[in-house]
């Protein structure tokens, strides 16, 4: 008796709640009817999208934040062409089919441009659905090769892991290394990315490659690599990895008294400072890896960055921060472009001129100055980090 | 010289992998139960370690002392909460709450620390040495001589004390140990102190050769540590160092030759290879069937 009372019940209160819903998605779907006639005219919508959720979250949270200071400090100094930006900020769980369905969702609402998405795979989902629609779309930091390659409307803020490669092997060249040895986790996408791009430049450019380690996912013990790695003493070791990694290989190599420097990209950064040091200061002296931000750089516009991210969400920005405010600098500047050209807005004429304005354009973000030149790709200078005295600081610019 | 030191590195894996299956065996061989919580126990005494130094600040000797006696503690809670209530059930059941055990302490941790790995401070600063040319790590040298301090102990333990004659007793038969006279829930729990107190030196010796800990470092070291046990035959404490000793130096032996992605395929080939030829593992009993 019981048994079925409560089950009645809970058929009336999900019936309830289905049709609950049903009215929401009424309303939504009423309210889009508007927005893809060009919504309200005082506002230009733009989606936000990234995982905020789930294993990597992180990155998600924080190209987000980077993103909302942007346009909140637009919409404060009066928006774009007097036209306030309305964000649709959407997460995607850091899953490819989620992010498609978040793409969906936003090119309903009318979004005029997206900011997104934040990682590689899913990106990459976004990618090829937003070719048909040509929606202008700026991932502040999926670095994967294939992401611009669908159509002409995809652009990244980030720089590449091969020009990454690139990059550390004419550095390496530059300090007068001679011989070279590398380490990379040979699962990873990005790890790869830099290890080949670093390996082929290097012997462009004459260094001799000593021995190349490759490891798995996961792994804990690296001495064995390291002692095959020591055997031809090399001047300068590549570990292309995150800061986890490259902490344990760069302290197990310490321990086999390895001596030589290290070099890397920019997955080091956080190896210190923020709240341990994943690798030892003494240990990390004279190494050097390549990053397109650091908080401490004396640059007008990156300080003002920093207090301003401070302020608003009381803690330093790290890289992902940075690259997701320059996206969505690069978006306004493009949105920008097509108000003064007078498209009406959703239109595709619209869109076009959105994209164009982006490829042609030039922003001073603040991880460098960004331009494109024909493809989806920045072309932008990068920074040269050393550890000295157990901090980070710049040692080159190396300009596009 | 490079080949000295890769038998080094061997050693020093190999060194982890035989005191972690040690615990795994021991608690096998009084009551054939696969604990797949031991691992899960390593890491708790990492997190103990990395609490006393990085934490607290406090001096290194004091995070080795309370990391053991921690997990010491540790181990003989858990038999006593979730494994004494099922000594006579089916083994299933105990297999299975082993297995909730240890996803507690993981999910648990995750929950107190946080996903991402944590550094754990150096114990102290060991260089190397030169011996012939080779440059060896003091650490590695260490980690060895630890293990095989605590492999000697742990067998005088149970072939010489009355504890030791007492846990072999009710591994032979649980039932008449109980007739002569044993205290056997008691002989249980110190198997479980000792196995769960050789975990915590693991964790110190991981955490000096691998300075970082995380809520999941248990799952892999526990499975790598299990099939080193089930290599050198589960239940015999030479076999488990045995096993210990082959798992690390078929990884390094892999990683030396260049095949480092293939070094969890090379042990679990090794593992498959030899339950084939000796399916009691190399120093293992051959079964008999009771009638």
């Amino acid at each position: 008796m019981f048994e079925n009372v409560s089950r009645r019940q809970f058929l009336q209160a999900s019936g309830a709640l289905v049709a609950g819903l049903g009215l929401a998605g009424c309303g939504g779907g009423s309210d889009t009817g508007t927005a893809s006639d060009g919504g309200d005219a005082s506002s230009i919508k733009v989606g936000v999208m990234g995982p905020y959720s789930g294993d990597v979250a992180q990155y998600g949270l924080a190209c987000r934040n980077g993103a909302q200071l942007y346009f909140k400090q637009i919409n404060a100094d009066g928006g774009v062409n007097g036209k306030q930006i309305e964000l649709s900020v959407q997460d995607e769980k850091g899953d490819a089919t989620e992010a498609l369905n978040v793409y969906n969702k936003m090119v309903e609402d009318g979004v005029s441009a997206i900011v997104g998405d934040v990682t590689s795979k899913p990106t990459i989902a976004v990618a090829q659905a937003s070719v048909a629609d040509n929606m202008p779309c700026v991932t502040p930091s999926a670095t994967t090769a294939d992401v611009i390659s669908f159509g002409d409307n995809y652009f990244r803020a980030c720089i590449t892991d091969p020009f990454q490669g690139k990059v550390m092997a004419d550095f390496a060249a530059k300090q007068g290394y001679k011989t070279v040895a590398t380490i990379y986790n040979s699962q990873g996408d990005y790890e790869t990315g830099v290890n080949g791009a670093f390996v082929e430049q290097a012997a462009a450019n004459g260094i001799t490659l000593t021995s190349e380690q490759g490891y798995a996912q996961g792994a804990t013990d690296f001495n064995a690599q390291l002692t095959a790695i020591m055997s031809d003493n090399p001047e300068a070791v590549l570990s292309p990895n995150y800061y986890q990694d490259t902490g344990k290989i760069i302290t197990q190599a310490r321990q086999l008294g390895y001596k030589g420097v290290f070099l890397g990209a920019d997955g080091w950064a956080n190896i210190v400072g923020s709240d341990q040091d994943y690798a030892s200061p003494e240990d990390l002296e004279g190494c050097f890896y390549d990053s397109s931000f650091v908080a401490s750089n004396d640059d007008e516009r990156v300080k003002k960055f920093v207090e301003d991210y401070k302020a608003e969400y009381d803690e330093d920005p790290t890289n992902f921060c940075a690259l997701g405010y320059d996206a969505a600098m690069i978006v306004a500047a493009g949105l920008k472009a097509a108000e003064e050209e007078g498209a009406e807005a959703g239109s595709d004429d619209y869109r076009q001129a959105v994209i164009d304005a982006i490829a042609a354009g030039t922003v001073e973000g603040v991880t460098g100055s960004i331009s494109y030149k024909g493809t989806g790709d920045p072309a932008k200078s990068t920074l040269i980090i050393t550890f000295k005295d157990g901090a980070e600081e710049i040692f080159d610019t190396i300009s596009a | 010289m490079t080949f000295l030191m890769q038998i080094l590195n061997g050693l020093q894996l190999g060194s982890i992998y035989a005191l972690v299956a040690l615990g795994y065996t021991m608690v096998y061989g009084i009551i054939l139960l696969l604990n797949f919580a031991h691992g899960d126990i390593i890491m708790v005494g990492g997190y103990l370690s990395w609490i006393v130094m990085a934490r607290l600040g406090l001096n290194p000797a004091l995070a080795v002392l309370l990391s053991v006696v921690g997990c010491m503690l540790l181990g003989v809670l858990i038999d006593k909460i979730a494994y004494a209530p099922l000594r006579e059930a089916p083994r299933l059941s105990i297999l299975i709450t082993a297995i909730g055990v240890s996803y507690f302490l993981e999910n648990g941790a995750q929950l107190v620390f946080g996903a991402d790995a944590k550094v754990v401070p150096a114990f102290g600063d060991f260089g190397t040495v030169s011996v012939g040319g080779a440059n060896l790590s003091v650490t590695a040298l260490i980690i060895v001589a630890v293990t095989i301090v605590s492999t000697v102990v742990l067998t005088f333990l149970v072939q010489k004390t009355k504890f030791g004659k007492a846990m072999r007793a009710v591994s032979e038969d649980m039932g008449a140990a109980r007739l002569m006279g044993i205290n056997v829930n008691n002989t249980i729990s110190f198997t479980f102190a000792v196995g769960s107190a050789l975990a915590g030196i693991g964790a110190v010796l991981y955490c000096m050769a691998y300075p970082q800990v995380s809520p999941t470092m248990g799952i892999m070291l526990g499975t790598k540590a299990f099939v080193a046990a089930v290599l050198g035959g589960i239940g015999s404490i030479p076999g488990a160092v045995i096993g210990g000793f082959v798992v690390g130096f078929a990884e390094v032996g892999a990683s030396a030759l260049g095949l480092s992605v293939w070094q969890d395929a090379v042990v679990f080939l090794l593992l498959i290879i030899v339950l084939v030829v000796r399916p009691t593992g190399l120093l293992g009993r051959p079964m008999t069937e009771k009638v």
